[in-house]
């Protein structure tokens, strides 16, 4: 049967040391909880590299053909107009004057969508109930979160050494 | 290897030796506890203004745009000048947040977030003007690209205009996105902190249940250092559009290839002024003395210095290119010996003095390094700043190609009470958000504090 083990820490130092001998013993590190990012700490859980980045780069891509689409169709396509004796007839000789619009639009797509990409990643949504076990992790508090089949005695005793203030044995993890 | 790297040489950035749980509380605290009378006062003083405003709007949209000072020559002046003094204004919240984020500035962790909000709030002031200015304001909408009922009708995308309408917007979304993006752990930290039920269901809501996970901190980092990507070009392309409403013109003096970068940095210049001027407020009100240092106030007076002499290299390019010229009517620009000696000589001269004399006293370390002056230098800089978009706008359009048609400018009550009322509705939305948000980024800021040495900050 697999339990839930808690470590708290009070310093990010000795957390991330931990985490290394945790690991070097074989424990699942399951979750970590952080009141803020932590340098390193990807590389040593070895997380893998989001896709926010590329998505963001794909939506601005959305946005940029959007924005030329909607230009064409309503300046040439739709309803060319002459103003000032500048015809528009032709998207690609007008297209100096669509660049503000164009790039607007690609920024705004960009910006708007990978947010929402990233909210619907981390599960966020308003009034969802609070993901970390303790409320202490949004303080001044780091908790590791282990699943384990081992001997639990001997993994408290673990972390005790190596700095956790607080160890305790949450619930059952089926 | 140590997450915390303390430099020999920088002084530190938070005093008073604090440690995590102190940052929690001291952000906490204006949000727990009753405002106090100087909160009361302001936000009355406040709520007056923004209700003289209110009625001049009224006033304005009930019996038409000649309730204001303009006329056939000079059709926008004061409104048009107040637009594009917020839009400045708005710009240095974003700039502290995104560019410095990506020079690994840590200096602007302590007043990034004020000033992402102030961008917000001055932008919405930035917003109502040309809405109003419309005449029609329930037409407002006609300016975006939407099906209507009147068969092919579609907004001009040659026009700057338009091109205002969607670089503001934008802006606004996206910086609001990145306020909000970067509020979800501090409302967080105050859902798990608060005990009034009322309060916590709020908190609970905004803090869309973060609970800082290590994935959720690395997708954070990652959007956070995008976002900043994204935000640092539309900064300098708002105000370049901004500028192209009238570079793109043929009115002399506005026909200036010089416009973009030099109202880039005057936006620059103001806004950081603006931020100088709210912090000091904010430092004082909330008691943030250990966070908002003598550091930060210097190194942001260095920045206005150096946007207040690209500014000056702007003024210089212009008042050159009057006199090389030889043109009669570019005598007559707003950066000319005829705007010194003309019926705006007043106008002409409170912009040299504020915005070229007066900033010259940050050289003096003494004066940059100290809060009051520091303070009442960037108050200056911001009347001067609005005096500057008054000369480009209502000097350049007071002596037009036509002599005939030469006039001036007397701004009506209407036009004055509109600009006090978005003044009273800026501070009202500051003071709002100084008592239920977090006004420092706390998750960001404990990032640099060393738990391992408790006297790191004691230097």
């Amino acid at each position: 049967m697999k339990v839930n083990v808690h470590a708290l820490y009070n310093n990010d130092n000795t957390l991330i040391n931990s985490i290394k001998i945790i690991q070097s013993h074989n424990y699942d590190i399951h979750e970590v909880y952080s009141p803020f990012p932590i340098h390193n700490l990807t590389e040593i859980l070895k997380l893998k590299k989001t896709n926010l980045s590329f998505l963001s780069f794909i939506y601005g891509l959305l946005g940029f053909f959007i924005a030329c689409i909607l230009t064409w169709y309503v300046m040439i396509w739709d309803w060319p107009q002459n103003i000032g004796g500048k015809p528009s007839f032709s998207w690609i000789k007008n297209m100096p004057s669509f660049i503000p619009v164009i790039f607007e639009f690609t920024i705004f797509f960009s910006a708007h969508f990978m947010c929402i990409s990233y909210l619907i990643q981390c599960k966020l949504y308003p009034g969802c109930m609070p993901k970390n076990p303790d409320s202490r992790t949004t303080d001044n508090m780091f908790l590791i979160e282990i699943h384990t089949e081992k001997n639990t005695e001997k993994l408290i005793d673990l972390l005790k050494i190596h700095g956790a203030i607080e160890v305790s044995i949450k619930k059952n993890v089926k | 290897m140590l997450n915390h790297y303390d430099s020999p040489i920088r002084q530190p950035l938070v005093l008073g030796k604090k440690t995590f749980k102190n940052i929690t509380n001291d952000i906490l605290n204006p949000i727990k506890n009753k405002a106090g009378n100087l909160w009361w006062i302001s936000f009355s003083i406040s709520i007056l203004a923004f209700l003289w405003g209110v009625g001049c709007i009224f006033y304005t949209i009930s019996t038409g745009i000649g309730v204001w000072g303009l006329n056939k020559t000079i059709n926008w002046a004061w409104d048009i000048t107040n637009f594009v003094w917020w839009v400045g204004i708005g710009h240095a919240g974003t700039l502290i947040s995104a560019v410095l984020l990506l020079f690994r500035q840590k200096w602007r962790l302590s007043i990034n977030r004020s000033a992402e909000a102030m961008t917000i709030f001055a932008v919405i002031q930035a917003g109502l003007f040309p809405i109003i200015h419309m005449g029609r304001p329930w037409n407002a909408h006609w300016v975006l690209p939407i099906p209507n009922q009147f068969g092919s009708l579609w907004p001009n995308f040659n026009s700057p205009l338009l091109w205002d309408v969607f670089a503001i917007s934008t802006y606004f979304s996206v910086s609001t996105v990145f306020w909000f993006m970067g509020l979800i752990p501090d409302f967080a930290m105050i859902r798990d902190r608060i005990s009034d039920p009322f309060q916590k269901k709020i908190y609970s809501i905004l803090s869309f249940g973060w609970g800082g996970t290590s994935k959720d901190w690395q997708r954070f980092e990652e959007i956070s250092l995008i976002l900043a990507g994204l935000c640092t070009p539309l900064v300098f392309s708002v105000h370049t559009i901004v500028s192209f409403d009238f570079s793109t013109s043929v009115i002399k003096g506005w026909h200036s290839t010089i416009f973009p970068p030099y109202f880039v940095a005057g936006a620059i210049f103001s806004g950081f002024a603006m931020v100088q001027t709210l912090l000091g407020v904010a430092r004082k009100v909330l008691y943030l003395e250990n966070y908002i240092t003598r550091n930060h106030i210097e190194y942001m007076n260095m920045i206005i210095l150096l946007t207040g002499w690209i500014v000056l290299l702007a003024y210089i390019s212009e008042f050159i290119l009057a006199w090389y010229s030889g043109n009669p009517f570019e005598k007559f620009i707003y950066f000319s010996v005829e705007a010194s000696k003309g019926p705006f000589w007043w106008a002409f001269w409170t912009l040299i003095i504020c915005n070229i004399i007066i900033p010259q006293f940050l050289w003096f370390k003494s004066i940059r390094r100290s809060f009051f002056w520091s303070y009442v230098i960037a108050i200056i800089i911001n009347i001067g700043m609005w005096f500057e978009r008054f000369d480009i706008i209502v000097l350049n359009l007071s002596h037009d190609y036509l002599p005939s048609s030469w006039t001036g400018f007397i701004p009506s009550f209407v036009d004055v009470g509109i600009f006090i009322g978005t003044i009273g509705l800026f501070f009202i939305l500051y003071l709002l958000y100084i008592r239920v948000f977090p006004v420092i980024s706390q998750s960001e800021l404990k990032t640099i504090l060393n738990p391992d040495y408790p006297d790191h900050n004691k230097k």
